[in-house]
């Protein structure tokens, strides 16, 4: 109900009349969409900040064996709980690993899971978003309905159910992840077909006997794509956090291997004997999250500079 | 006849409004100056973005801060200059001296608040009634500005009242404390054509009731010539001409001017003369041309209208223009067609 | 405004429907015989059968889902397969403790997250703003329960302010770090999107009516653009009881809070599907519930909702 009223209230004043005559129009064109948002992006400091810091993960993440010190999961009895200082950096944990060595591996695993995971939520609701959006009727409101549903579960809460069932592990995490998350895709897919569906060009390649699978490939989805990459980019974010928390109860990957939320749980009860366990863990996952968050932000301003 | 001083209740001197934006500066009111006289009506003209609205804000102050600015000017009103007043000054001007009437009515009343409360808001604010004098002013308001069943209307909610009905609520607002300035900010161009001459007769009835002086802004050249005496005319935030309502109909003395005049059907014109139109569009306001800002529309055009702005002055008695040829339409060496 | 209540109401029976099945499903599809996790290694094949008779888990699906759905509107959430007592027990005894958590952490994310919001939206690009903005962007991407660890050390452990962890005697100070743990991240949400609504609403043309009409900004503020900011903050905040929800789980097992989320947390480890699905069923009642009252209070706050729901009623 309420974005109608919103458009209602937002009849144009003079005032913003006057900065499109001004020459500050949107441009519609799909190709010059991409240009524009890319050109814009670039000119935004903390979107490249985060874009920068995703590339940097990504580099720690690929050449991790180069880049750490340590073997992660290698033990040093004699070093164990040492704090911060020029041999181990971070400083180590309680059975003697090299938290440094962790931290950068555990880039890994939090990275894989955001990427994984909501690659599977786009697809899921990409293809039910278009189903839903293109044929209406039927297909339309049951999937809605289904989305409520899923709408109705808190994130955290659903994937610490969906992971008791099915058991630890990181194929499962990317399952719940993936599964929980579609139902947003799906609907704002379906919210901009809507809006593409009747436009002229559509008809027009209907009047050519274009198939509806083939609309759907060429002409709805390059259109439809931008909110999703914007929705993509800040649930990769969530959806580290997620694993987080889920490897933080003991549900996500299982040890030696190291990932941050795991860390994190296992520094839990010596939290006043070594501070520094649990510091660096977290550190990283809120740069991580800021990264992705900074970045989607950035691409949302850059695709609708309107919505600032 | 002559201006005296104290004949005058508004003036403008050399206002100018900016706004920053990411594009740049642009300039919609730039150098604007006119004056209002005692229980005068007064007709500002010009299309859109030609800075008219922004003129009528800019008098009560409330272009939106911090990317509209009033960088230069004055404006006078009852000896003070209202640029220079403190914020308590002029929320005390506000809505009890000179109130505003605005475009579009379905959105300058506020969805979530009565009617009544929103009218009753307005006399409380400036004057010190209890609750039941305040509904009782405002039901003879609704009554004054033709609510029907006024009485039953009180508790109704902006949405349930048409276009029409909500613009006499919005004036009922503007004449709650009998101002001696109204600036009606194309109050009817958002209505139905039938809507829209209900709703100047009702203004032009209560200018007579209540004295007020009026600020009529609009692209209805119709409007004007009905109901100002004096008119200006804007383009591109600039004023181009200024007098009375004959004089600018029957001896417009500026191109721009000419071109409207022209532009309009007229029952006095002979059937065969044509309508023609200004070719063109005005130009993007954050690069504005360097000399007349007409100039590249216009057909007068000379050389030195691509050198420098024409200044705007007194060529005839009450009548101002900013061309370099105005005087050649003037003396008649110049065609105006 | 009462057919307006009826029709939302009818809306989340559907929802309650297809959450009751899903939850049901995985529980029953568990790859695990629940027989075999209660009865431990060793157990004759006889006794499993027998003890599978009992449970109900040898009849077909549907079966199932009917015996679970009619004891779930008795109030009857099975029971654990670790203490061997009915699921709606364990949770009776420690729900009250979570809700009062939760509450707080309203009252803390209601009364911050709009007071924050509507300052950096007055005062747009001034320090208050910039310094909203950032710390709105920052709580987003801290871990709850890392956030919760830090407040440990900083404030119970360093300075020794604040107890720890624990419920105490139950006074106020035993809140305080939990509480503003759990709120954090919706606090930002709620002032995120004040800000915004505000900035929007401030742009609307009845503000300016409101300027002309001589009032003082604080009135135009406080009377004319918050309570048409409040209409989506309202919407969010409803919507947001679900992370609070999930959260409750970190933020609890962090500061060992007797509440539900460290009891389905505890339930995790033990893997005592019941009481992990017992559990999240009252969560999303509650988070159903909730919501329902909140769009019931924005059509209060928003007349044009109720009008147009009159309109279809006709």
């Amino acid at each position: 109900m309420y974005p109608e009223i919103k458009k209602d209230l937002k009849e144009q004043s003079e005032i913003t009349e006057i900065l499109e005559d001004a020459g500050m129009e949107k441009k519609y064109s799909r190709s010059s969409l991409y240009k524009d948002a890319w050109r814009r992006l670039k000119k935004n400091k903390l979107a490249m900040i985060g874009l920068g810091i995703i590339i940097f993960l990504i580099i720690i993440a690929i050449f991790a064996p180069l880049v750490s010190p340590y073997n992660p999961i290698g033990r040093v009895k004699e070093e164990s709980s040492l704090s911060p200082g020029m041999a181990h950096l971070f400083g180590t944990d309680l059975l003697g690993r090299d938290i440094f060595s962790r931290v950068i591996y555990g880039s890994r695993i939090s990275l894989e899971v955001g990427v994984i995971a909501v690659g599977i939520s786009v697809t899921i609701g990409l293809f039910f978003g278009a189903i839903a959006g293109y044929f209406g009727n039927v297909p339309d409101v049951l999937i809605m309905r289904m989305a409520d549903i899923f709408f109705a579960f808190p994130y955290i809460l659903g994937a610490i159910v969906i992971m008791t069932i099915l058991g630890p592990g990181i194929m499962n995490i990317f399952i719940a992840i993936g599964i929980l998350g579609w139902a947003s895709f799906a609907r704002i897919f379906r919210g901009s077909i809507l809006s593409i569906k009747n436009k002229e060009y559509i008809e027009a390649a209907r009047a050519l006997g274009a198939s509806n699978f083939r609309i759907i490939i060429k002409h709805i989805f390059p259109n439809a794509f931008a909110p999703i990459i914007v929705y993509a980019t800040m649930n990769v974010g969530s959806a580290i956090l997620v694993e987080a928390a889920l490897s933080f109860l003991g549900l996500g990957v299982q040890p030696p291997t190291p990932a941050w939320g795991k860390m994190l749980s296992e520094s839990l009860n010596y939290i006043d004997i070594a501070p520094w366990m649990m510091f660096f863990p977290g550190i990283a996952i809120v740069i991580t999250v800021l990264g992705f968050v900074l970045l989607g932000d950035g691409l949302r301003d850059a695709f609708d500079p309107r919505l600032k | 006849m002559s201006f005296s001083e104290n004949n005058k209740i508004l003036e403008v001197k050399n206002l100018k409004t900016y706004f920053y934006t990411d594009g740049g500066i642009v300039k919609a009111v730039d150098g604007v100056s006119f004056d209002l006289k005692v229980g005068e009506t007064l007709g500002i003209v010009g299309e859109t973005g030609s800075g008219k609205s922004v003129t009528a804000l800019s008098i009560l102050k409330l272009i939106q801060q911090p990317i509209g600015k009033i960088v230069g000017g004055e404006i006078i009103f009852d000896d003070k200059n209202l640029l220079k007043m403190s914020k308590a000054e002029l929320q005390n001007l506000r809505g009890n001296k000179i109130s505003m009437i605005f475009q579009d009515p379905m959105t300058s009343l506020n969805p979530v608040y009565t009617i009544s409360n929103q009218i009753m808001e307005s006399i409380t604010t400036h004057r010190k009634l209890n609750k039941k004098e305040a509904k009782k002013e405002c039901l003879k308001l609704l009554e004054m500005v033709g609510i029907p069943e006024a009485k039953n209307r009180l508790g109704s909610y902006p949405y349930e009242f048409s276009g029409g009905m909500k613009q006499r609520v919005m004036i009922a607002m503007a004449i709650a404390n009998s101002p001696s300035v109204l600036i009606a900010d194309e109050p009817t161009t958002a209505l139905d054509v039938t809507i829209q001459a209900q709703i100047l007769e009702l203004m032009n009835e209560l200018k007579k009731k209540t004295k007020s002086s009026i600020i009529i802004i609009t692209h209805d050249l119709g409007v004007v010539a009905k109901y100002a005496k004096r008119v200006m005319v804007m383009y591109a935030g600039k004023p181009v001409e200024f007098s009375v309502v004959d004089d600018i109909y029957y001896k417009p003395l500026h191109p721009y001017t000419i071109g409207l005049m022209s532009s309009i059907a007229r029952l006095d014109k002979k059937q065969e003369e044509r309508l023609t139109p200004i070719e063109g569009s005005p130009p993007s306001l954050i690069d504005l041309p360097k000399g007349c800002v007409f100039r590249k529309r216009c057909k007068f055009a000379v050389e030195e209208c691509r050198k420098k702005y024409p200044q705007f002055v007194e060529i005839e008695e009450n009548h101002w223009v900013a061309c370099h040829r105005a005087g050649e339409f003037l003396d008649g060496s110049l065609s105006r067609i | 405004m009462l057919y307006y209540i009826f029709k939302r109401v009818l809306q989340v029976i559907p929802v309650l429907i297809g959450v009751t099945l899903i939850l049901f499903i995985l529980m029953y599809i568990i790859p695990e015989d629940p027989a075999r996790l209660i009865l431990q290694k060793g157990a004759t094949e006889q006794a499993l059968a027998n003890l599978r008779e009992k449970m109900g888990i040898d009849k077909p699906l549907y079966v199932q889902y009917w015996r679970y759905v009619s004891g779930l509107a008795k109030g009857d959430l099975g029971t654990s397969y670790r203490y061997r007592r009915p699921v709606s027990d364990i949770l009776a005894e420690h729900y009250p403790n979570s809700i009062r958590l939760a509450l707080v952490a309203i009252v803390i994310e209601v009364i911050i997250g709009i007071f924050a919001g509507i300052i950096s939206a007055v005062k747009k690009y001034s320090f208050w703003d910039v310094l909203v903005t950032i710390s709105t962007t920052l709580a987003v991407c801290v871990p709850v329960f890392w956030l919760g660890m830090m407040f440990q050390v900083v404030f119970g452990l360093k300075l020794g302010w604040l107890p720890m962890s624990g419920m105490g005697d139950g006074s106020i100070k035993y809140y305080v770090l939990p509480a503003i743990t759990l709120a954090s991240v919706s606090t930002a949400f709620v002032a995120r999107m004040t800000r915004g609504s505000m900035l929007e609403v401030l742009s609307n043309d009845y503000i300016t009516t409101a300027y002309a009409k001589g009032l003082p900004e604080f009135k135009v503020i406080t009377k004319h653009a918050l309570k048409n900011a409040l209409i989506p903050v309202v919407t969010l905040i409803g919507l947001d009881l679900g992370a609070l929800m999930g959260g409750a789980i970190l933020t609890e097992t962090v500061f060992s809070w007797p509440g539900i989320g460290r009891t389905i947390y505890l339930a995790v480890l033990q893997r005592d599907a019941p009481v992990v699905v017992g559990g999240t069923i009252v969560l999303v009642l509650i988070f159903v519930a909730m919501n329902l009252i909140v769009d019931i209070l924005y059509a209060w706050l928003d007349p044009r909702i109720r009008f147009e729901q009159k309109e279809l009623n006709v």
